[in-house]
């Protein structure tokens, strides 16, 4: 390999390439603007970075300019201060701290609970024809329905303490996720299982030695995403009696157009799942390290 | 040879299920303990059909397929199989996917402290061998393609199995990684005394390789002609020049050419082109 491209790598040397750089230069000023919008094409990390911060930033301002230039009513749009004051005031008076906790409580259980059924019917369905053919069907019909729809079931079924809300919170991810697994461990790629069934390997091997770790580390972002998605059903599951919890303060405050509030518990949401995202990444990397190689 | 064949297939029939042609059509063969056969031909000859019908992976729909007398049902250790790729498993290092095979039952049911220790100096050994010494504990997406298909091999070989079973290993590889390769698993026939079964769709791989060539035909699949390989058992880079290496290569090359249904192609785009002429 080394051999092979020494010859065309020989131009690339620093003493050969200096002649070569001057004309290059020029290019590469005006190249940037054209350069960052080649197709799946790369920037530099600090742009990256930068970027970032300015998309993040951006809408704050915007939001601040609204409120405090273009005079919005605070009962359409509070300001970022009224916000924060809002969101202290929960701290300090009432039990944000508790309210966290408790709408934490119920997104993961209801993410576990999806997740420990779903990972093994997920590893079936996608290892077993004849589990698919019996479940992904129903699977499919089932994930179209309205979560919020089953609440009146919920309430008739499981009744209305914490079981009620994590309840709602598990049908609105777990219909998703068993499809999710299925599909990740459908990837597998077959030459690794078959390569197995040719040194002796038996099913029950096949599935615990190759199958499950292989689809690893697609199980584990899928478990991210969905995670996600067990946030997106907090406000609905607080829907049913509940008296806490950020999802509940959001709809009370609604009933008093406190619309600072509103938002307080909405970003507090978001910055939450963000959070979490940021956790599994990490936890991704720890995991999976051969997918993080560098060169 | 008079001793019974390693691996016997007669009659043997496959057809998929929708398919309009069967993909072996009353293949019969027999090959030999310890020797090296390659199948070649156009593709959809079902040369790898057959390859994966021999490793079990694959049900035959009609006939019979016996490896040592015994009818073949599924995919067993004593015959391994090697892939073009994606076989390894990239959560192991090189010298974990060297052992897998010692996490199966098969490999380790009554086994003996002894046993476990000659298990890991064969290990080393094939590390070696493969010219892997210093990336065993490497992943292998770090690898060169060249590299990780020694990796397969050695895994394959790892648990000393009596055949082993090919399917276009080299297929991906640079043409100098190649050559490299096609030495060392020469080298690896001698010394392990495996039957090795080997398909390819590079005629000049079939020949260098094989002591005897199974050239296949499509629609339907099914054996055309099978070739003795006139060269020396112990096979050297330069008798790709010899002119019998090169006279049975232009045979084969033409045989193929003449069952692929290449020539109607040629034909009617000699058509075409006569018609825009016009």
């Amino acid at each position: 390999m080394a051999i092979a491209s020494s010859p065309s790598a020989a131009p690339v040397t620093p003493v050969a390439s200096a002649p070569r750089l001057a004309p290059a230069l020029p290019v590469a000023q005006h190249a940037p603007a054209r350069r960052w919008w080649t197709v799946r094409g790369g920037i530099p990390s600090q742009a990256y970075a930068a970027l970032a911060l300015i998309g993040l930033v951006l809408p704050l301002l915007a939001w601040w300019l609204a409120t405090a230039v273009g005079g919005a009513d605070a009962v359409f749009l509070p300001s970022p201060g009224q916000v924060w004051h809002r969101t202290v005031d929960w701290w300090v008076e009432a039990d944000l701290a508790g309210d966290i906790l408790v709408s934490i409580g119920r997104v993961v259980g209801g993410f576990l609970l999806s997740a420990v059924i779903a990972l093994p019917l997920g590893l079936m369905i996608g290892t077993f024809r004849v589990v698919q053919a019996l479940l992904e069907p129903l699977t499919d019909f089932v994930r179209y329905m309205p979560a919020v729809a089953f609440i009146p079931l919920v309430m008739l079924w499981v009744g209305i303490d914490e079981s009620s809300k994590v309840a709602i919170i598990f049908i609105g991810t777990f219909f998703q996720m068993v499809l999710m697994v299925a599909e990740d461990v459908r990837r597998v790629p077959l030459a690794q299982i078959e390569a197995a069934q040719t040194m002796g390997a038996t099913r029950t091997e096949l599935v615990e030695k190759v199958v499950f770790p292989s689809a690893a580390p697609a199980l584990m972002d899928t478990l991210r995403v969905t995670m996600g998605w067990a946030w997106t059903y907090l406000v609905v599951a607080e829907l049913v009696a509940a008296n806490s919890g950020l999802g509940y303060a959001i709809l009370k405050a609604q009933r008093f157009l406190q619309t600072d509030k509103i938002f307080a518990g909405i970003i507090l949401i978001g910055l939450i799942g963000l959070v979490t995202d940021q956790l599994f990444r990490l936890a991704h990397r720890k995991a999976f390290p051969w997918l993080y190689l560098k060169g | 040879m008079i001793a019974s064949p390693k691996i016997e297939a007669s009659h043997l029939f496959k057809r998929f299920d929708g398919a309009a042609h069967d993909a072996l059509q009353d293949v019969s063969l027999q090959i030999q303990p310890n020797e090296f056969v390659t199948f070649v031909g156009a593709s959809g000859c079902g040369k790898s059909t057959l390859l994966r019908t021999i490793g079990g992976l694959e049900q035959h729909t009609g006939g019979t397929l016996q490896v040592d007398g015994q009818a073949v049902h599924g995919p067993g250790p004593e015959r391994a199989m090697v892939f073009q790729h994606y076989s390894l498993y990239p959560w192991m290092s090189v010298r974990e996917n060297i052992k897998f095979c010692r996490q199966l039952k098969v490999h380790t049911q009554d086994r003996s402290s002894a046993d476990v220790e000659a298990a890991a100096g064969r290990a080393d050994a094939l590390l070696r061998l493969m010219g892997l010494g210093h990336v065993a504990d490497a992943w292998p997406n770090q690898l060169s393609g060249g590299m990780q298909q020694r990796v397969a091999i050695a895994r394959a070989l790892m648990s000393r199995p009596e055949i082993l079973l090919m399917d276009e290993p080299f297929g991906a590889l640079d043409a100098q990684t190649r050559e490299v390769m096609h030495d060392l698993i020469l080298h690896v026939h001698r010394l392990e005394k495996a039957t090795i079964v080997f398909v390819t769709h590079d005629v000049e791989e079939a020949i260098y390789l094989g002591q005897r060539i199974v050239l296949m035909a499509p629609r339907p699949g099914r054996i055309d002609t099978i070739y003795d390989v006139p060269l020396p058992a112990q096979r050297t880079q330069d008798m790709k020049h010899a002119p019998e290496f090169l006279q049975l290569k232009r045979e084969i090359l033409d045989r193929i050419r003449e069952t692929s249904g290449m020539k109607t192609d040629l034909d009617l785009l000699e058509q075409l082109s006569r018609t825009a002429e016009a």
